[in-house]
């Protein structure tokens, strides 16, 4: 034990004062902070910001003088047929062809200097369009208030019953963004870290250490070793980052404090079922049970990490190069990449289906899909199983990759095949 | 007493046998040769004594006891294929290493500093190594080998990468460590250094040992009681010519077998018919001894 305890130390420390490891760990939060200002400054932007089109409609066919209802930001202007009151500007002339009947509608015309976006084609169509059918309707005996009537603005409060039959705000929102945030999290840190065990390894054998360490050491405390330490870095620096991360949120929160009730409301005028979005959002994550998601998420992160670095460890042992690696790489990244696409399809249809129950039972995809489907409380038997089966799998593939990596540290030369990666596995 | 004792092992590999029912015994005290041409399963045996390989048939025999994992901590291994961390500082890496076997933090650091001054690395110390010099990491890597004092001390050709300076200060550590009680098996296809260095040796060839013993007893088991004389004056009938060659000022160098008599007979007839300037027993080499033995076990 002392063993490995001396070597996840080095393979730590060596890490963690290395100054790409100290740039990213201070970095990473500033960038993703700073990536989410941008994000939310350019939606301000949009929202806010966006200039009513004032467009001159030019109505040959003599059907909608001033009866066009105005879309979002775009105002009508009428202009006479004779062009003899034209003393306004515009962003862009709509004409409508003389012989434009409500029995046939016609193709319509739009001329400006700056060619049109697809968002203002659609919404001047649509103009038309609903003007049109309202005429029609109104033509075959429909009053003009009871069309009023038809627009109608519903909007929905969603409510859980949970498991003490007790109703509680739903968090949809949350659920789906922390299902979001999990998998991505899980994802990039068994890839990121795992890559990195593989490289540890790969610099031991090629430099020819290996053979000075495990004189000393067996080849299963080494890999082992290897490991936790750079399982010890990733989770260093995920603390960190959630450190750095609420330190800089607080601080932009405090700065910032009426420009985010401005993107609550803007969002709240856009749209009318979003209107408490923003503040249910925050009530809904301070009733999580926090201390129950970290645990999990510790978890799932550590075992899934595991598994996975172990494979990667059994593969940087088995080549001599970088490129070699591809090959042995990518029936150990499918699961992986698997998991994170199926799991954005998971969370928007259905997070307890069957589907969704295999692969988070399944031990190389459930260290994501679980923890997407955590939000939205999985069975508990079925998250025990998960556990159980991902531990058992742990064990079993971390002494699969020792016998690998025992024989691949100390074989050099040509690049092995999966046949004999096989007997290596057998061999005594 | 033997240190060592290597008892009937084989080791195949899937396509090739690497040894095949080899023993041989390291006496205690004493630097051993292990010889033999590239290929010869030399770095097997080393590999299996180190407890890197595992042997398929055979026993090893360690101080008495068989060969277990404990005894990791008596050995110390210079590998042919040199490896040190790059990127880490040397002091830290010879810390690392030496508590890797067995050692307490206190002891390693003590131990290490006495050898960086010993070679002169101190101003080194916390340089990375990828910043040494290749004859400088290679101190590095020998003290790293020496730090935890093994009682047996396996070299595998650890001159290579030295200047004729620095192999020396090596060979003197060497030495050095023979006379403090080390066992050493030195693991060599040049011969060079083998008379001057070792007191036995063992000649292996595909997989298979052909030689061992002291060096003395080879030289004499293959001696060809052959002498060779400078002097002048008239070849004596009585001797068997292998060679001769005229030299300058009437000089003549013979080389003769000498048959069943022995040294001071030859030295007594030959005073008396001639004027001798130089008397010596033509010895093999273990070079000669080696390229020998190969070949014929190659052609048999």
């Amino acid at each position: 034990m002392r063993k490995i305890w001396l070597i996840t130390k080095r393979e730590y420390l060596s890490r963690v004062t290395k100054k790409t490891f100290i740039v990213m760990t201070i970095l990473g939060p500033i960038l993703i902070a700073l990536f989410y200002a941008v994000i939310i400054g350019i939606s301000i932007n949009q929202k806010t910001g966006e200039r009513t089109k004032t467009i001159g409609v030019i109505d040959h066919s003599g059907l909608f003088a001033n009866s066009l209802i105005n879309p979002p930001k775009v105002n009508f202007i009428y202009a006479d047929t004779s062009l003899s009151n034209i003393n306004f500007e515009v962003d862009g002339w709509l004409i409508i062809p003389k012989d434009f009947t409500l029995g046939s509608p016609k193709r319509l015309l739009y001329k400006s200097t700056q060619a049109p976006t697809l968002d203002i084609q659609g919404k001047l169509t649509r103009a038309i369009e609903s003007a049109t059918k309202n005429k029609k309707l109104i033509l075959n005996g429909l009053r003009q208030t009871f069309l009023d009537s038809l627009n109608l603005n519903i909007s929905m409060t969603t409510m859980e019953i949970n498991k003490s039959g007790e109703l509680t705000n739903s968090k949809a929102e949350l659920n789906f963004g922390l299902g979001v945030a999990f998998a991505f999290i899980i994802y990039f840190f068994i890839f990121m870290y795992g890559v990195q065990v593989m490289r540890g390894v790969m610099e031991e054998k090629t430099n020819r250490i290996v053979e000075i360490i495990i004189s000393s050491v067996k080849p299963f405390q080494l890999m082992m070793g290897k490991i936790l330490g750079i399982a010890m870095v990733g989770l260093t620096q995920f603390l960190i980052w959630i450190g750095l991360s609420g330190v800089l949120m607080a601080f932009i929160s405090l700065t910032f404090a009426l420009p985010m009730d401005t993107i609550s409301n803007t969002i709240g005028e856009s749209g009318g079922a979003q209107n408490q979005g923003i503040p249910n959002i925050m009530n809904a994550f301070f009733d999580l049970d926090i201390g129950f998601y970290a645990l999990i998420f510790l978890f799932y992160f550590l075992f899934g990490y595991l598994l996975y670095s172990a494979m990667f460890a059994a593969v940087g042992s088995a080549v001599d190069s970088e490129s070699d690696t591809q090959q042995f790489m990518l029936p150990i990244t499918l699961p992986l990449i698997i998991s994170f696409a199926t799991s954005f399809s998971i969370l928007s249809s259905d997070p307890n289906g069957s589907m969704a129950t295999f692969m988070s039972i399944f031990p190389l995809s459930s260290p994501i899909i679980m923890m997407v489907r955590l939000p939205f409380n999985p069975p508990w038997e079925e998250l025990a199983l998960s556990m159980i089966v991902l531990v058992a799998t742990f064990i079993v593939f971390t002494w699969l990759a020792g016998r690998i990596y025992k024989v691949g540290i100390l074989a050099i030369g040509k690049k092995p095949t999966y046949k004999q990666l096989f007997k290596w596995m057998l061999l005594k | 007493m033997n240190l060592l004792e290597i008892k009937n092992v084989s080791k195949y590999y899937a396509t090739h046998k690497a040894l095949e029912n080899v023993s041989l015994s390291v006496p205690e005290g004493c630097i051993y040769g292990l010889l033999g041409p590239n290929g010869a399963g030399k770095t097997t045996l080393i590999r299996i004594i180190n407890q890197i390989a595992t042997l398929d048939a055979g026993s090893i025999i360690f101080d008495k006891e068989p060969l277990n994992q404990k005894h990791i901590y008596n050995i110390g291994y210079l590998p042919e294929e040199r490896g040190l961390y790059k990127k880490q500082k040397v002091w830290d890496q010879m810390i690392y290493f030496g508590q890797l076997k067995g050692l307490s933090t206190a002891e390693a650091k003590k131990r290490s500093e006495t050898w960086l001054l010993k070679f002169d690395l101190m101003p080194w110390k916390n340089k990375k190594v990828e910043e040494l010099s290749k004859g400088m990491q290679q101190k590095v890597q020998f003290i790293i080998t020496v730090l935890h004092r093994p009682r047996l001390l396996i070299l595998d050709e650890p001159f290579t990468g030295f200047d004729p300076i620095n192999a020396e200060i090596i060979k003197n550590e060497i030495k050095a460590l023979k006379a403090s009680g080390t066992t050493i098996v030195y693991s060599t296809h040049r011969m060079e250094s083998v008379e001057e260095i070792c007191d036995n040796i063992c000649l292996l060839n595909r997989a298979n040992k052909i030689l061992d013993g002291s060096v003395k007893d080879i030289k004499m088991a293959n001696s060809k009681n052959l002498f060779e004389i400078i002097f002048e004056g008239q070849i004596p009938e009585w001797i068997e010519i292998v060679s001769h060659e005229k030299l300058e000022d009437g000089q003549c160098k013979v080389i003769f077998n000498a048959g069943h008599m022995n040294r001071s007979e030859i030295i007594k007839r030959l005073a008396s018919e001639v004027n001798i300037w130089s008397f010596r027993e033509v010895v093999p080499s273990i070079h000669q001894l080696f390229i020998d033995k190969v070949k014929e076990v190659n052609h048999a």
